[in-house]
């Protein structure tokens, strides 16, 4: 178990570099630069401003200082937030984000698989019906619709929630922003959960459960659910990935200073050393949280063996 | 002997006289009458084909031009006498038209990229699949380790870096989205290869090119054909999505994702901006989602 997590921590570095180099080449073959502007600058300051950003050396040996500066957790400065550094910025950021994006993925978690089960157990009535069209509505509203229409709902119609910013940072005002983020997730945790479970019920070890007398909600919560979730346990490295995806629109709607703000404000001023922060630092999260889940899954299924 | 000859030719005469009573049906036929008989499918077929038409005949359904601005008329809601049937914008052009334009961009980005990422997968998945062994684990090994990256963000490089046109858009995504296109591909091919009634067919001497025409081709192609349907509504999405980040489509030309942006900045005073191009995308999606799902049903005989 513990070699096969650090033979799995090291297979992210590969990952984790083209990550890195990709960004950073793409970025370089821009044409134009952050320095581009209206008014034409004097050579010689000119130049002054690509020594102090490293731009004037080849590009291999950019790359080569960002990767030592980056793996020191330093980002380099922004071009745009011009007396920060990115590290700073991702700095301030990242609890916003952090907490948005985690109490999404427990309520999608905990709601999706309520619902899921709701529907596996009332199979083909209106309940189940209910909540696999209420799903389907999920999936294929996109989040960037779905914020404005709750917002317009039960922020401006209703006047029930905060529309927008962190306020005085209570819950209150994270809540459209949490349920809008983790709406899609509910509803394909839903149908995964769903699936699972209409499956295990019908299995042959379900079926002796049953003969043997066992009451419904010990065989519910000892034997069906545990095998019913593993496709939702393999889901979720996915999920993360569509939830952070997700932060970036919902964080620019609802106007919260997380690190989605800056990567749309960077990547829309050209601002490539705040772009690719906060690339390389959803990158990382990404790839260690699917590590984390399928550390999880190997823990949940006897049938995972490590070798 | 003579007996028996003249059994021999009445049973082959039989067995004609049956083939002819009972008209083989193809794959194919057979698919279409189960995906026929999908309500939900053929409903959404219906509605999708509306909407196309709609967004290909626009400037004749509506009086207005799309960057035309109506000074007197600025983010005004649904009205009849001056034919904005779905109101204006903020900047006081008609939404109609413009809801229609952007369906058009809409569904080409849709088409189109989905056509890039299904040449770029059906021959990246293809040659892994058939070569196989070290060049496909390599090739794969590439494939799952541009899986486990935040793609999005790299749309958003690609767009950011080589500037913000529409046909950029189209490479971009279909760069990023033939992924699972390549995995699916690779492997029907790995299983078709050696399934039993090529095996049959081979020893009963059918041709290679038929062998491919008649069984690898029909056998590979239900799966793409589903999953292509499936993936023009997330290429739509992708689409809408950087256009609402104000990255996709540019001024004066316009999309759903930049009429929804617009609309969400404008929904206390002008809810109508919101509505009409959210309810046309969110249609669009669910159709095309339904005919996918049909698809899959219809395509799929081992799960009659």
């Amino acid at each position: 178990m513990l070699s096969y997590a650090v033979r799995r921590l090291l297979e992210a570095i590969p990952t984790l570099l083209v990550i890195v180099a990709l960004s950073f080449f793409l970025m370089h073959a821009a044409p134009g630069g952050p320095f581009d502007s209206e008014r034409v600058l004097p050579p010689e300051i000119e130049a002054n401003l690509k020594a102090a950003y490293n731009l004037d050396k080849p590009v291999w040996q950019q790359f080569v200082i960002y990767l030592g500066n980056a793996l020191q957790g330093n980002f380099g400065p922004s071009f745009t937030y011009k007396d920060f550094g990115v590290s700073e910025l991702i700095g301030t950021g990242f609890p916003v984000s952090m907490r948005l994006g985690l109490t999404a993925i427990l309520l999608a978690v905990l709601v999706g698989c309520t619902l899921g089960i709701l529907a596996a157990m009332r199979q083909n009535t209106r309940t189940d019906y209910s909540i696999m069209g209420f799903a389907m509505i999920g999936i294929t509203i996109p989040n960037f619709v779905m914020a404005p229409l709750l917002t317009l709902i039960f922020g401006i119609y209703l006047g029930l929630l905060p529309v927008a910013g962190l306020g005085d940072g209570g819950m209150r005002n994270l809540v459209l922003p949490v349920v809008a983020l983790a709406l899609p997730q509910i509803a394909i945790i839903s149908r995964l959960t769903r699936g699972g479970m209409v499956e295990v019920l019908r299995s042959n070890f379900v079926r002796t459960a049953h003969a043997k007398g066992l009451p419904e909600r010990l065989i519910i919560w000892r034997h069906t659910l545990r095998a019913a979730l593993l496709p939702v346990v393999s889901y979720l490295g996915p999920a993360i990935a569509g939830l952070v995806t997700g932060s970036v629109v919902i964080e620019q709607i609802f106007g919260l200073p997380g690190i989605g703000r800056y990567f749309v404000q960077g990547a829309i001023n050209r601002d490539y050393t705040l772009v690719m922060g906060t690339v390389i630092t959803y990158g990382t999260l990404i790839v260690l949280m699917n590590l984390l889940v399928d550390l999880v899954y190997g823990l949940l299924d006897p049938r995972v063996r490590y070798d | 002997m003579v007996k028996d000859m003249t059994g021999a030719a009445q049973r082959s005469a039989l067995i004609e006289k049956a083939a002819e009573e009972v008209q083989g049906r193809s794959l194919w036929q057979d698919a279409r009458r189960r995906l026929f008989a999908n309500k939900m499918a053929v409903a959404s077929m219906i509605v999708l084909g509306i909407i196309a038409l709609m967004a290909i005949f626009a400037d004749v359904l509506s009086p207005h031009a799309y960057d035309e601005v109506y000074w007197d008329y600025i983010g005004v809601g649904p009205m009849l006498e001056n034919s904005h049937w779905f109101g204006t914008d903020a900047n006081g052009r008609d939404l109609f038209i413009r809801t229609l334009y952007g369906a058009r961009v809409s569904l080409m980005v849709g088409i189109v990229t989905t056509l890039v990422a299904l040449v770029i997968g059906v021959t990246y998945g293809s040659i892994a699949g058939y070569f196989g062994g070290r060049i496909d684990s390599l090739m794969m090994r590439l494939v799952d380790v541009l899986y486990s990256m935040p793609l999005m963000f790299f749309i958003i490089i690609l767009v950011v870096v080589f500037g913000r046109h529409i046909v950029l858009v189209f490479i971009a995504i279909g760069c990023v989205e033939w992924l699972t296109m390549a995995r699916i591909v690779r492997g029907q091919t790995l299983s078709v290869k050696r399934k039993e009634y090529i095996e049959a067919a081979r020893a009963s001497g059918v041709s290679t090119p038929n062998i491919i025409r008649r069984h690898i081709i029909p056998n590979v192609i239900g799966p793409v054909i589903v999953f292509v349907t499936l993936m023009v509504p997330v290429v739509i999405l992708v689409e809408s999505f950087l256009s609402f980040l104000g990255l996709g489509v540019q001024e004066p030309m316009t999309s759903w994702g930049v009429l929804i942006s617009e609309g969400a900045a404008q929904m206390e005073n002008a809810p109508h901006m919101l509505i009409f191009p959210a309810v046309f995308l969110a249609v669009t999606l669910f159709c095309f989602n339904f005919i996918g799902d049909g698809l899959r049903d219809a395509l799929d005989p081992k799960d009659r």
